[in-house]
């Protein structure tokens, strides 16, 4: 299956810490993108060929490291005062799944801080060797392109640091940096330049998307007998529903999908999609350009105000909701065009619940007896952001919600939930098929926890609440002997266990309340 | 007056204009660079008083060390905590003598050897880690072997060879009033010597090495950041001007 070795699982429920060893993982990194990627980007594009560096990318590089720390207070005090205490070495699932010293968060930010330290402290400007601080060189971006590409900024490093250094933020600074000076990531760049031009990652255009909303009210429709609304640029619905566009058509996100529409269909609730905001996630986070997750945040303010809605919510995504929930007010705000009764932007989840609560759902738990779920806290969900009122209601509304309309829950050994999950190896930008061996790698101790509560406890599926996990499990999982629909969305437990009792839509078109009068 | 009781009184008074004027410099320059994002790692407190308490339970527990990894945390606390008590012992050189640091100078007298304690745990995983060896530069083991030539300089002078402190407090009195090292200077004990030339050392690197993490870590904004970004917007002054001026991007703004 592949030309590297697959770790093997214990089923113990956790990984042993190995032994460092050196450049294990050392390569190439991903794909580079091309100049026409980097210049939609408003990057520098003076690059004739994939690979080649601009001219002067020694004075560039510097300049734009002397930028970011002096726009960023986390990337200057983190780049200082780290003092090689050695708490993170053990925590990032990279490291845990491939032993390369570089993905210890430490190693990893070191990458950044020895350059840091040669040309910006006193002390590696005179004395390189004895703080350890190295010159610019081409093999040293090339290290930084490979390894800033095996993190997932997932912060698991910067909740045991004693003083919070996040390598998130240095690989984000590093990835800018790499940006400009010709080495751009083709993965993240050329989706971006997707999200420009048609508004969504995957590249969706305006018809294609009717097309589908239109197949899966057809396929409900068949399913439940009644025609629920997927509605798409629907002006003057109360709610904006911003959604990865993973859901319009993979499983198992797009039973997730379903579950979303069902629960607004229930609950009256007007609501719409949108094709200018087609698309949740916001990659310009992953190559931490704030110019650029600015840009693509503002196409949902746009969105809002061209269909006169009254609330923003947003679907299940884990990078999406960080920068939804901490960043959208301070990219795209203020959004005082809204009704500031309701939380701006909301999570679909912090919907849901609030009418489970209400009793506005009329649930069968027993729809969902064939399965025992546990639930994957999604990385930048836990870490980045909140649900709810209070601390930690983004680890307790998610596990409601499905106890709400399951059974069977359990959940995984203590330190791989909450703040202390696994990321599940595919975030930040390593979603793509040239970065398998670190995505399986990485998936290591979460398939471990896994494992642990499939043989203990019978658990027969993992739920879900980003579009990156779910994708990223459903391919991944498999080379730890677990099965692709074993993922599935915690809205598509909702979908299946909800009883429809509203027979026509609220926001049923005229022409189709005839037809349902005729069928009747 | 002795030609090294000269050279030391001006080795203290540069190493405290050094200490004190490069740590403003570095924190002037934490205070002024903007936090643009809000970053707090969740779940983080919804408000200031909160994080106030998070920041207390950081500083004085290391409570994310302590989630961490427990055998460091103790090396750390021990070293941390004993330092603080022989910072107070240490105090009655620059203040007058009161009840409270009579009550203290036992604690601050055995400090001593925990901080030497904790700091020898500390170095001690620089070698027997191989994770921590990976990543300790030679000025990571210099700084250990700094602080604890430090404390056994120090630890000498309490139980081995006593030397004149009312001298020395003489010395450092006069350091401060600017009256000249006293009337007599430093005492002549070479183990005296050596724990104050290292003393002057360490605080002339305060502010240009890893040190700054104590004073970094309250400008850590992972950590000092109040959860309230759907209640509050946050925006940075160079973020604002993009808006102002309807740019997309900071090199299109106009100066």
């Amino acid at each position: 299956m592949a030309d590297y070795e697959v770790p093997t699982l214990t089923g113990e429920g956790y990984c042993e810490v190995p032994a460092v060893r050196e450049d294990v993982m050392k390569g190439k990194g991903p794909f580079i993108a091309k100049p026409a990627f980097q210049e939609a980007m408003h990057f520098p594009s003076d690059f004739a060929e994939i690979g080649e560096l601009v001219p002067n990318w020694k004075e560039r590089a510097l300049d734009k490291m002397a930028d970011l720390k002096g726009r960023y207070r986390s990337l200057q005090v983190f780049l200082d005062i780290c003092v090689k205490c050695g708490a993170c070495t053990d925590k990032c699932h990279y490291f845990i799944g491939t032993s390369d010293a570089k993905n210890m968060p430490v190693a990893r930010q070191d990458l950044l801080r020895k350059v840091y330290r040669r040309y910006f402290t006193f002390a590696g400007k005179y004395f390189p060797k004895l703080v350890g601080a190295t010159d610019l060189t081409e093999d040293v971006l090339k290290d930084w392109y490979n390894y800033y590409h095996q993190c997932s900024q997932c912060r698991r490093c910067s909740v045991f640091c004693p003083y919070g250094i996040d390598t998130a933020e240095i690989s984000m600074a590093a990835r800018e940096i790499l940006d400009h000076v010709g080495y751009g990531q083709k993965y993240c760049n050329e989706i971006l330049g997707k999200v420009y031009k048609i508004g969504n990652n995957l590249g969706l255009p305006g018809p294609a998307l009717f097309d589908t909303v239109e197949g899966l009210e057809e396929d409900v429709e068949d399913d439940t007998g009644i025609k629920v609304r997927f509605p798409l640029d629907e002006d003057g619905a109360e709610v904006l529903l911003v959604t990865p566009s993973a859901d319009f058509f993979a499983e198992p996100h797009i039973d997730g999908l379903i579950g979303y529409a069902k629960v607004f269909h229930e609950t009256g609730v007007t609501w719409t999609l949108s094709t200018v905001a087609s698309e949740a996630g916001n990659f310009g986070m992953f190559i931490g350009s704030y110019e650029t997750m600015r840009r693509v945040s503002l196409r949902v303010r746009e969105a809002a105000i061209k269909h006169k809605v009254k609330r923003i919510v947003f679907g299940e995504c884990g990078h999406a909701w960080r920068v939804a929930y901490s960043f959208l007010n301070t990219l795209a705000g203020p959004f005082d065009f809204l009704d500031q009764r309701y939380p701006i932007p909301q999570h679909i989840l912090e919907f849901t619940w609030g009418h489970l609560q209400a009793g506005t759902l009329k649930i069968d738990k027993t729809e969902n007896d064939d399965k025992v779920l546990t639930f994957h806290d999604s990385c930048n969900v836990a870490r980045g952001s909140r649900m709810g009122d209070a601390p930690g209601g983004q680890f307790e509304i998610p596990r409601h919600v499905i106890r709400a309309v399951c059974n069977n829950f359990v959940d995984m050994p203590a330190d791989t939930i909450h703040d202390a999950t696994f990321c599940c190896g595919g975030g930040g930008g390593l979603l793509t098929d040239d970065l398998m061996e670190i995505r399986v790698k990485g998936a290591q101790p979460r398939a471990e926890a896994l494992k642990h509560v499939t043989t203990h406890n019978g658990v027969t599926h993992m739920a879900a609440i980003c579009a990156i996990c779910k994708s990223q499990f459903t391919k991944v999982l498999p080379y730890y002997g677990f099965t692709m629909d074993q993922i599935v969305s915690v809205h598509q437990l909702v979908s299946n266990a909800i009883i429809l009792q509203r027979q026509v839509s609220v926001q049923a078109r005229p022409d189709e309340e005839e037809d349902e009068d005729d069928d009747a | 007056m002795t030609f090294v009781s000269i050279l030391y009184g001006l080795l203290f008074w540069a190493a405290t204009l050094i200490l004190v004027g490069g740590v403003v410099v570095k924190v002037r320059q934490y205070w002024n660079t903007p936090a643009p994002l809000k970053i707090p790692t969740t779940p983080a407190p919804v408000t200031q008083r909160g994080v106030v308490w998070r920041m207390f339970r950081e500083v004085v527990f290391f409570q994310s060390l302590f989630r961490s990894n427990k055998t460091l945390w103790l090396f750390a606390i021990l070293f941390h905590l004993s330092l603080w008590l022989v910072l107070i012992r240490h105090s009655r050189y620059f203040v007058d003598m009161n009840d409270f640091l009579v009550f203290m100078q036992p604690f601050g007298r055995y400090a001593g050897f925990t901080m030497v304690l904790g700091l020898a745990g500390l170095w001690a995983r620089r070698f027997l880690v191989d994770r921590v060896r990976y990543i300790s530069a030679p000025s990571d083991h210099l700084m250990l072997a700094l602080l604890i030539a430090i404390g056994v300089s120090g630890l000498m002078m309490s139980f081995v060879t006593h030397t004149d402190v009312t001298q020395v407090k003489a010395f450092f009195g006069g350091l401060l009033t600017f009256g000249f090292f006293g009337d007599e200077g430093l005492p002549a004990d070479p183990i005296v010597l050596i724990h104050l030339l290292l003393v002057a050392l360490l605080m002339i690197i305060f502010p240009i090495s890893k040190l700054m993490h104590a004073p970094g870590i309250f400008f850590s904004p992972t950590r000092n950041q109040v959860d309230n970004p759907r209640e509050k917007r946050h925006i940075s002054g160079w973020a604002l001007e993009l808006e102002r001026q309807g740019k997309l991007y900071l090199d299109e703004l106009k100066k």
